[in-house]
């Protein structure tokens, strides 16, 4: 099974990346962008058959390593 | 006084950490990031570099390898602990010192001169500066962008005396670089045992590098040490 962890700067914590990007959407003339975040997707396959044991593993993994829970949220989902 | 230089996989600044130290007369011994034993040093020092290549986030890989467990259990009982650069990070990474490190504000990796402000000397690593003294020393970083956990965490480090290091232009007005917090260069822990700073005082150290203003803080734990 393959878990999807999403990780972002919490919101209220400025994003560099993001804000970057968001200036070079404006440049290219996407105008109406309100706000763009730039995050880390990692994809993990586990050899576990239950969905909600899988993404509590993940959950613990998110806490310990994968974010940095000081200034990072995150969010876990099974990819179908 | 015996000093340790932990070295990991990516990084490249333990030599000139050793240069320094010995250059002031400390015995130092490099000790790998899989051993167990940190030699019975009076100070532990994480140098500069790259470790695990800052996969993932600087210093989150190196903070799980079994000399950093070896290193927590020696802050925690009192051990002088200093991390420069990305020894900073890993302090951080292992909550050793509070916060978090991003990216710098204009996404540049920065690598110049800059002039700092002592802040506080109230502790082994500035107790040779006077509060207010500026000094010059380099940067080399990409994330030095030091958040940290909340507003109020860092009014209670300012009132905790854990603000040692701000960055200033020559005069000393604040010159921020990166973005950091208050303009913060350099922090302690609670108990004052434990110091990380992004500048690399082991890069100013002979006037031929351009400053020797940084020999002051490695005297300093010496002086406090022995």
């Amino acid at each position: 099974m393959k878990v999807v962890a999403n990780i972002y700067l919490k919101a209220g914590v400025l994003d560099p990346q993001g804000k970057a990007v968001h200036h070079g959407l404006d440049a290219l003339g996407f105008d109406g962008v309100k706000d763009v975040r730039v995050g880390k997707q990692i994809v993990i396959e586990l050899d576990k058959q239950d969905e909600q044991e899988a993404l509590e593993e993940v959950k613990q993994m998110c806490e310990k390593l994968l974010a940095n829970t000081v200034i990072e949220n995150y969010e876990v989902e099974v990819k179908k | 006084m015996k000093v340790s230089i932990v070295v990991f996989p990516g990084t490249n600044c333990d030599r000139d950490t050793q240069w320094a130290f010995e250059k002031i007369g400390a015995q130092t011994e490099f000790v790998w990031h899989n051993e167990h034993d940190l030699k019975n040093p009076d100070l532990v020092v994480l140098p500069g570099g790259f470790s695990y290549g800052d996969y993932l986030r600087s210093g989150a890989i190196a903070r799980f390898s079994p000399i950093m467990q070896e290193v927590i259990e020696f802050a925690n009982k009192g051990g002088y602990v200093l991390g420069i650069c990305n020894g900073f990070q890993v302090l951080l990474e292992s909550h050793l010192l509070p916060g978090a490190m991003k990216r710098n504000e204009n996404l540049h990796f920065i690598s110049k001169h800059h002039h700092l402000k002592v802040i506080n000397n109230n502790n082994a690593f500035l107790k040779n500066f006077k509060m207010g003294d500026i000094v010059n020393i380099p940067i080399a970083h990409a994330e030095g962008n030091y958040t940290p956990q909340s507003e109020d965490d860092l009014k209670r480090m300012w009132d905790n005396e854990q603000i040692l290091l701000q960055y200033v232009d020559k005069d000393g007005n604040i010159s921020n670089p990166n973005g950091s917090a208050d303009s913060i260069a350099g922090i302690c822990n609670q108990n004052k045992n434990v110091f990380g700073l992004m500048p690399h005082p082991e890069r100013a150290v002979e006037s031929i590098l351009g400053s020797e203003d940084g020999i002051g803080m490695l005297i300093s734990l010496m002086d406090s040490i022995k």
